[in-house]
């Protein structure tokens, strides 16, 4: 009876899960489907603690598991709740390094406590502490990363060094599997070290806006590591949360690239910031950008039939979120139409700043994608670019030796007139240096993204 | 097994591949707390560690905390980025 209970527990969890995972990606059902994938997992746990049975033995230690799961509720539930809306990417992270730390530990003790060791039972175990291992030191590095603890180090050395290191972490599991007595019981820790080793190295010279794709695949690689678990176990609900979460995590991570136009080894190898900073061809030298005053900017939106605002990853870091909201209020008791153009990559995640405009009560039909509003841009009057530099960035389409070259871009030089907040001529996160800048149509505001909306919001409303 | 490995790849890769750009974000952390699943595993060592065996105990125990900061802390901050999208109805 218990038996049959659990496995039906684990068969609404996994169904639950898939339901789950279809529902969040439609904007309507998404939080329904979320729900719906917690409640499943609630039930297989609970239906592991209540049938779960090894050799005739049920569960033991419960106290113990419930003050453990005690302790994970109110610390997890506690960060969940406090963190800001902009921090979080790195919130998504660390608790995906917790799931890949539960996997290799899962894998320490199996290793210890099983006497039989056939090559099958070695390999999923250190196949699973592998991934996990890796998984976990890199989702703390980019955790650490993006919360601005841990800085960027380029270096051409992490190539050659990485790939070195994923080699010997396959030799490693070769070897533990199938000639275990070369190294012995030492080979779990020497696998584990090499491994978290690997997981600081593969993160550490990856830039901070390709961050999002090392997430999505280190989150990917956890999967994985569960769906080890899963076969450790014959546990089939591990097994298809885990391989879902890899498959998906994965399509996640190519579909992210795409939008960036990079290919996922690009990512992974090449150092993005260190190759590219030498490409494009603005000089800035003799050109001269034309700046604008916030009077002046704010005279031209009030007087616009429609205008576009164009927000980035300077906005999400000003966490000007609410202050746009202010103004796009203001200018619509003028009579102004506003849009936003959201690029999939703008932010730090994709579709971070929908998110993030969600949150200051932004109306979701007013977001819209780029190739929605690219045809539309010469009826636009001003676009007010908000942080964004290398989404709006023209080298992206006339510019073939750009690093950026076939990145689908916003063309807010379509755009009858454009305005551009930004905080210095420094170029964005590419390196790269933007003609949009110098456009005849451009116009540069200096300044702190929130205090220029919030001093552009004041104008507008005395006019 | 290898049946259920294939079939839940496709799976993934089916129920993902036209979600909006915007729904990203959430969709990483919805997938986050869903590989929070390996807590089961974690149970499973936990609940069938000897009382004696210290070493199996504490990482056991240590394990099950990681794997629920993974399940709570996902499900939760996935549901915080939801409900924005939900206020404006």
């Amino acid at each position: 009876m218990g038996q049959f209970l659990l496995e039906i527990s684990y068969l609404i969890g996994s169904i639950t899960f898939i339901v789950g995972l279809k529902m969040l990606s439609s904007p309507d059902k998404a939080r329904q489907g979320n729900l719906i994938a917690a409640f499943g997992m609630g039930l297989a746990i609970l239906g592991t603690i209540l049938f779960h049975e090894k050799d005739g033995q049920g569960i033991g230690n419960i106290v113990w598991i419930f003050a453990a799961m005690g302790i994970g509720t109110i610390i997890g539930w506690m960060m969940a709740m406090k963190v800001k809306m902009t921090s979080m990417p790195q919130m998504v992270s660390f608790f995906n390094g917790m799931g890949g730390a539960c996997a290799a530990i899962i894998s320490i003790v199996e290793f210890g406590s099983h006497s039989g060791h056939e090559p099958g039972f070695l390999l999923t175990v250190f196949l699973g502490l592998a991934i996990g291992a890796v998984s976990f030191s890199g989702s703390m590095v980019a955790y650490g990363k993006l919360d601005g603890k841990i800085n960027d180090i380029y270096s051409n050395v992490f190539t050659i060094v990485n790939s070195l290191m994923l080699l010997v972490i396959f030799a490693l599991v070769g070897i533990g599997a199938f000639a275990p007595d070369m190294f012995g019981d030492n080979l779990l820790w020497i696998l584990l070290g090499v491994s978290l080793l690997y997981g600081i190295l593969f993160v550490m010279p990856i830039g901070g806006a390709d961050m999002p794709v090392v997430i999505s695949l280190l989150n990917s690689f956890t999967g994985v590591a569960a769906a080890f678990g899963g076969f450790l176990y014959d546990n089939p609900v591990m097994l298809t949360g885990g391989i879902l979460v890899g498959s998906a995590g994965t399509i996640l991570t190519v579909l992210m690239c795409t939008a960036m136009n990079r290919s996922l080894m690009n990512v992974i190898i090449g150092s993005f910031g260190a190759g590219a900073t030498a490409g494009g061809k603005g000089a800035v030298g003799d050109q001269v950008a034309k700046e604008t005053t916030v009077t002046d900017a704010a005279i031209m939106c009030a007087y616009a039939q429609r205008v576009c605002i164009v927000p980035g990853y300077g906005l999400a870091v000003a966490q000007a979120q609410h202050t746009c909201h202010e103004f796009e209020k203001e200018l619509e008791k003028k009579g102004v139409e506003v849009i936003y153009a959201i690029h999939p990559v703008a932010g730090r995640m994709p579709g971070h700043m929908n998110v993030l405009l969600a949150e200051a009560d932004v109306p979701y039909p007013k977001m819209k994608e780029s190739e929605d509003v690219n045809p539309q841009m010469p009826q636009v009057d001003v676009v007010i670019v908000c942080g964004a530099n290398d989404v709006v960035n023209p080298a992206a389409e006339d510019d073939p030796s750009s690093p950026i070259y076939g990145m689908p871009v916003i063309q807010v030089w379509n755009a009858k007139s454009t305005i551009v907040m930004k905080r210095s001529m420094r170029p964005g996160y590419a390196g790269i240096q933007n003609q949009l800048f110098f456009h005849p149509k451009t116009k540069m505001l200096f300044g702190d993204a929130k205090d220029s909306l919030s001093s552009l919001t004041s104008e507008v409303k005395s006019l | 097994m290898v049946y259920i490995v294939i079939l839940s790849i496709f799976l993934g890769i089916e129920v993902i591949s036209n979600v909006p750009a915007i729904l990203h974000t959430p969709l990483m952390s919805g997938a986050n707390a869903i590989h929070g699943v390996v807590i089961i595993g974690a149970i499973i060592v936990m609940g069938h560690a000897s009382p004696d065996d210290y070493l199996a105990l504490t990482l056991g125990f240590l394990a099950v905390v990681l794997g629920t900061l993974n399940v709570v802390g996902g499900f939760v901050v996935t549901n915080r980025m939801l409900e924005m999208f939900k206020k404006k109805k």
